[in-house]
C-alpha cells in the first residue's frame, strides 16, 4: 500500500492508503478528522465538501492520489478557534437542526465568500444549491451566508 | 457523548470530576403525565417504561443536566434541559448538557417520535427542576435557621429576608442529604427567564467545528468496518455467494453471512476497503415470490377503493342517506408514492459483543426497543446490553426501527471484534422502511348549500392510519361522517415517516376542501371557521383538536399572510390542520415565472402552547414546511420487480436551496402546556402550495409528486 504525505490544515499528514481511496475516507478513517461527512459518495449532496487549494471540492470523488501536492483544508482547520466569520454567523443564526450537513455547508459558504465577498441573494442561493440539508434549514443557511458576508468586510 | 454548552473543554472535564459530589434528583415521568396524554398506538408499542430526569450540581455552582431523549435534530437536547433549568432557577450559562444513555431504570420513554418528547416531558421536567430548587432552599433555610418560605432564589443563589446569600454550589452537599419534598410549587409562566427565550443549540460549537458527534463519527480501539450486501429486491433471497474476489481487496479481513443467511457483510480495516469488498462480492439471488412493482400497488390500491371491504374507523349519523339525498356529490381520488427517509447521515451502528457484554453505540430513536430486540436476537439478558445514543444526522422516523443495530449486533457476535456497520447511500435508500404508497377517496354530499355528508376511504400499502387520526377535523363538524380504511399487504417494508399518514392525508383533505368550497362558491376561510364553530363544546372524547385553537391559527395566518390583499400575480393557497397535538395554518404564495408556478413564500401560524425555545421552534416549523414542499413537489420513489428504481441523488430529487421559499412562522402566545413541533409544520405544506398552484395555473393537483402532474400541463416543467 503506498504512503502519501498530505498537507491537511497546514500539517503534514502521512497516510498509508490505496491510491483509489477517496480523500473523504482518508480524512475520516486514517486521519481521524471526522468533521467531513459522508452523505452520498457520488458528489451530489455536498456533505463531504473540503477546500482544495482554497476551492470548495467534494472529497468523496477525489482520490488520495489526486491531491498529493494540494493544500487541503477541512472544517477542523477552517479557523483555529472556531471563529471564522462563517462559523460565527452559523452560531449567531443558530442554523443547524440535526447538524450533519453543516460542515459541508460551511465549507461551501466560506470558499464562496472568499471568491465573492459581496454576493447577491441569487448568487448565494446558486452557490449553496449543491449542498443538501435534509432538515431544510435553507432559510437560515441563506441568512447566515449573508451575515457572514457582512462580517468578513 | 458529553457536550458542553460553552465549549471550554478543560473546565468541562474539571467540572465532570466535581459532579461526583453533586446531587442526583429524579422523578417518574410516566406518573407525572397528564391523564389526557394519548400516545400514538404504534409508538406506544416501541417502549414506555420508567423514566427519570437527572440534575447534577457541582460544588462550584455549575449544573449538568442530562438530556434523556434521543436528539435527531428536533432540538430536545436544548429544550428539555431548558425546562429543568428554568424551574431549578439557574443561569443558562452555568448549565452543561449531557446526552443520557439508555437507562430503563431511571428514564421513561426515551423515544424520539410522534413529536411527543416535550409534551410528555413538560410536567415532570418542571417538577424535577422545582424539587431540586426546593431542596436547595431548604438547605439554605436550615443553615440560616429561618423558614424556607422566607427565602427566594435567583439564578443559582438563595437569598433570605436579611439579604444573606448562598450559592447552589455551597448548598449542594447539605441539600443532597435532605428528604425529597413532594408537591413543590411550580413557577408562574410570567416569571419564566429561560423558557420562552431563544437559546442556541447546545451542540452548536461541536457542529460548526466538526467535532465527533454523530454515530458515523464514533470510534473504538481496534474497531473494524462492515459493509453489507442485502437482497436487491424485496421478495428475493440469497442463493449463494462467492467471496474470492472480495477477500483479495486490500484491507478486507473477513466475509460473513448473517440475517438468516440472506445478507453478507464484508469486514475491513477501513470503510473504503469494506465498500470495495462489497462491490467485489459475487451474489446469486432467487425470487421467493412474485416481485412487486409500483404499477401493481397502484392497481391494487385502486381496486380497494372501488370495493367495499373496509374497516370503519369513525362513523357519525347516516352517511348513506346523506349522499342519497344530496343535491350534489363531489368525489376525488388522491395518490401518493412510497418515500425513503434519506437521513443525511446514512444508517450505521457500532457493536462489540463479548462473553460478558454487548456494547452498542449509535444513532437510534428507540434505544429501549432496540435493546429488547438485540436481547432476543442474541439470546442475551437485557442487563448485558448497553446502548449509548449519539446525536443523529436526521431521523424522520427511519431510526425508530433498530434493524441496523440488530444487524451490527449479529455481525459483532460472529466476528467478536468491535465493528461499525456502515450503509452506503445506496444501501440506505434501497434497504429502507418506507413511507407507504396511499390512495384516498374523499366524497362530500352537498344539500341546500351545506355539506351534509363526508366520506373518506384510505387504501394503503401494509398498514393504515393510527390512533385518533380518523377523529381529526372535519370529524365533529359534519353530521354524517365516515372514515374507513383498508390495506394491501406487500413485501416492501414500510413504516413511520415524519408525520405518518397525515404527511399525505393533510394534502388530500385540504385540497379536497379547497375544491369543494370552490364548487360550492363559498369562502374557504369563513367556511372553515363556521365548520369549527359547530365543534365547540363537543363532549366527544375522541375529538382531540380544539376548534377554538384551530380558529385561532386560521385568523393569525390570514392576518400575517395578508390573505386576500396580495398584489396582482401572487396566488395564495390556504390550509389549516391539526396533528401531533399542535394546530397549524399555512398560506402559500405562488407566482408564475416563465410559465411555471414557483412557491415564493409560506406564512405559518402555529399554536403549540408555550414555546420553550423560540429559535428552535421556528427552525422546526420552517424546516418542516420546506420538507413538506420538497417531498410533495419532487418525492418520487417507486419499485420495479421489487427493486427501488432510485438509489442515490443522481436521480432521486430532494429540495435544494434554489427551490426553497421564504417561510415565516408566527406562534400564538398563550400559557397552555407545550406540544411538539417536529412534525406538525410538514403536513399542511403540500396542500397550501397545491391550492395556490390551482389558482395560478388552473390545475388541481391530486397526485404526488406534483412535478409529474405539472409536467402534463402543456409539457411545462417546474423548477
Amino acid at each position: 500500500m503506498p504512503t502519501y504525505t498530505l498537507n491537511v490544515n497546514g500539517n503534514a499528514l502521512s497516510v498509508e492508503a490505496d491510491s483509489d481511496t477517496p480523500v473523504l475516507w482518508v480524512l475520516r478513517d486514517h486521519a481521524n478528522l471526522v468533521g467531513t461527512k459522508f452523505g452520498c459518495g457520488i458528489g451530489q449532496c455536498g456533505a463531504c465538501t473540503i477546500h482544495l487549494d482554497g476551492a470548495a471540492t467534494r472529497s468523496c470523488l477525489l482520490t488520495v492520489d489526486q491531491v498529493k501536492d494540494a493544500r487541503i483544508t477541512t472544517i477542523e482547520g477552517l479557523s483555529e478557534h472556531g471563529d471564522h466569520p462563517v462559523q460565527q454567523a452559523w452560531k449567531e443564526v443558530d442554523v443547524p437542526q440535526c447538524g450533519y450537513c453543516q460542515a459541508g455547508q460551511i465549507m461551501t459558504a466560506s470558499a464562496f465568500l472568499s471568491e465573492n465577498p459581496n454576493p447577491s441573494e441569487e448568487e448565494i442561493r446558486s452557490a449553496m444549491h449543491g449542498n443538501i440539508c435534509r432538515c431544510a434549514a435553507y432559510n437560515r443557511i441563506e441568512k447566515a451566508v449573508k451575515l457572514a458576508a457582512g462580517k468578513s468586510k | 457523548m458529553a457536550s458542553s454548552k460553552t465549549i471550554d473543554r478543560r473546565s468541562f472535564i474539571k467540572l465532570s470530576s466535581l459532579t461526583g459530589g453533586g446531587i442526583l434528583i429524579g422523578f417518574n415521568l410516566f406518573t407525572a403525565c397528564k391523564s389526557d396524554a394519548k400516545p400514538p398506538e404504534d409508538l406506544a408499542n416501541l417502549n414506555f417504561k420508567d423514566f427519570n430526569a437527572f440534575i447534577k450540581i457541582a460544588e462550584n455552582g455549575k449544573v449538568t443536566i442530562i438530556s434523556p431523549n434521543p436528539e435527531i435534530g428536533q432540538g430536545v437536547k436544548t429544550s428539555m434541559p431548558m425546562i429543568i433549568a428554568e424551574e431549578l432557577d439557574v443561569a443558562w450559562d452555568d448549565v452543561f448538557v449531557e446526552q443520557g444513555p439508555l437507562d430503563t431504570e431511571n428514564f421513561t420513554r426515551q423515544v424520539a417520535g410522534g413529536s411527543q418528547s416535550i409534551r410528555f416531558g413538560w410536567d415532570s421536567l418542571r417538577e424535577t427542576g422545582a424539587t431540586a430548587r426546593q431542596m436547595l432552599v431548604n438547605a439554605a433555610a436550615a443553615k440560616w435557621g429561618v423558614d424556607p418560605s422566607e427565602c427566594s432564589v435567583s439564578e443559582g443563589v438563595v437569598i433570605n429576608a436579611a439579604g444573606d446569600q448562598l450559592g447552589y454550589g455551597e448548598l449542594v452537599t447539605d441539600a443532597a442529604q435532605l428528604e425529597v419534598p413532594e408537591g413543590v410549587t411550580l413557577k408562574d409562566p410570567d416569571d419564566y427567564k429561560i423558557i420562552g427565550t431563544s437559546r442556541v443549540n447546545v451542540d452548536i460549537d461541536e457542529i460548526i467545528t466538526g467535532k465527533p458527534l454523530f454515530g458515523l463519527d464514533y470510534k473504538a480501539d481496534g474497531m473494524v468496518y462492515a459493509c453489507a450486501v442485502r437482497p436487491p429486491a424485496f421478495g428475493q433471497t440469497l442463493e449463494s455467494y462467492d467471496d474470492t474476489e472480495a477477500r483479495k481487496v486490500n484491507g478486507v479481513i473477513d466475509v460473513v453471512a448473517y440475517g438468516e443467511g440472506n445478507k453478507v457483510a464484508v469486514i475491513a480495516e477501513n470503510t473504503w476497503a469494506a465498500i470495495k469488498g462489497k462491490k467485489a462480492l459475487k451474489t446469486t439471488w432467487s425470487d421467493d415470490s412474485e416481485l412487486e412493482s409500483s404499477e401493481l400497488h397502484d392497481q391494487e390500491l385502486g381496486k380497494i377503493l372501488e370495493g367495499d371491504d373496509f374497516e370503519v374507523r369513525r362513523e357519525d349519523g347516516d352517511v348513506e342517506k346523506a349522499f342519497k339525498e344530496a343535491d350534489q356529490v363531489v368525489e376525488r381520488v388522491y395518490s401518493s408514492p412510497f418515500l425513503p427517509h434519506n437521513c443525511m447521515e446514512p444508517m450505521n451502528f457500532f457493536g462489540h459483543v463479548t462473553d460478558e457484554k454487548v456494547t452498542l453505540v449509535g444513532p437510534i430513536q428507540t434505544p429501549a426497543g432496540t435493546q429488547a430486540g438485540v436481547a432476543e436476537l442474541l439470546g442475551r439478558p437485557k442487563e448485558e446490553i448497553t446502548i449509548d445514543m449519539t446525536r443523529m444526522g436526521g431521523g424522520f422516523g427511519r431510526r425508530l426501527y433498530g434493524d441496523f443495530a440488530l444487524e451490527v449486533a449479529e455481525i459483532a457476535d460472529k466476528i467478536r471484534k468491535p465493528v461499525k456497520l456502515v450503509y452506503t447511500r445506496e444501501d440506505d435508500m434501497t434497504a429502507g422502511i418506507y413511507r407507504m404508497a396511499i390512495k384516498y377517496k374523499i366524497a362530500a354530499a352537498i344539500k341546500d348549500g351545506k355539506i351534509t355528508g363526508y366520506h373518506l376511504k384510505e387504501a394503503a400499502v401494509n398498514s393504515n392510519m393510527y390512533g385518533l387520526i380518523p377523529h381529526f377535523f372535519p370529524a365533529g363538524a359534519i353530521d354524517n361522517y365516515k372514515v374507513e380504511t383498508a390495506n394491501y399487504k406487500s413485501k416492501i417494508t414500510t413504516g413511520a415517516w415524519r408525520a405518518p399518514y397525515t404527511n399525505f392525508l393533510a394534502f388530500a383533505e385540504q385540497s379536497f376542501f379547497d375544491e369543494l368550497f370552490e364548487i360550492m362558491g363559498v369562502d374557504p376561510i369563513q367556511t372553515r371557521l363556521d365548520l369549527l364553530e359547530k365543534v365547540k363544546g363537543t363532549t366527544d372524547e375522541n375529538i382531540e383538536y380544539s376548534p377554538e385553537r384551530l380558529q385561532g391559527v386560521i385568523k393569525l395566518a390570514v392576518e400575517k399572510s395578508g390573505w386576500g390583499k396580495q398584489p396582482e400575480g401572487v396566488y395564495q393557497g390556504f390550509v389549516a390542520y391539526y396533528c401531533h397535538n399542535t394546530h397549524v395554518a399555512e398560506v402559500a404564495d405562488v407566482v408564475m415565472e416563465n410559465g411555471n408556478p414557483v412557491v415564493k413564500k409560506v406564512t405559518c401560524a402555529v399554536d403549540c402552547g408555550i414555546v420553550i425555545n423560540p429559535t428552535g421552534a421556528e427552525n422546526q416549523i420552517v424546516g418542516g414546511v420546506i420538507d413538506g414542499i420538497g417531498h410533495a413537489m419532487y418525492g418520487d420513489f417507486s419499485f420495479d420487480k421489487g427493486k427501488p428504481r432510485d438509489s442515490n441523488y443522481a436521480t432521486y430529487r430532494l429540495i435544494r436551496m434554489q427551490e426553497t421559499p421564504k417561510v415565516e412562522a408566527h406562534f400564538v402566545q398563550n400559557k397552555l402546556s407545550p406540544t411538539g413541533l417536529g412534525e406538525p409544520g410538514l403536513p399542511p405544506a403540500g396542500g397550501a402550495i397545491a391550492n395556490a398552484i390551482k389558482k395560478a395555473t388552473g390545475m388541481r393537483l391530486t397526485k404526488q409528486p406534483f412535478i409529474l402532474q405539472l409536467a402534463e400541463r402543456e409539457n411545462k416543467v417546474i423548477g
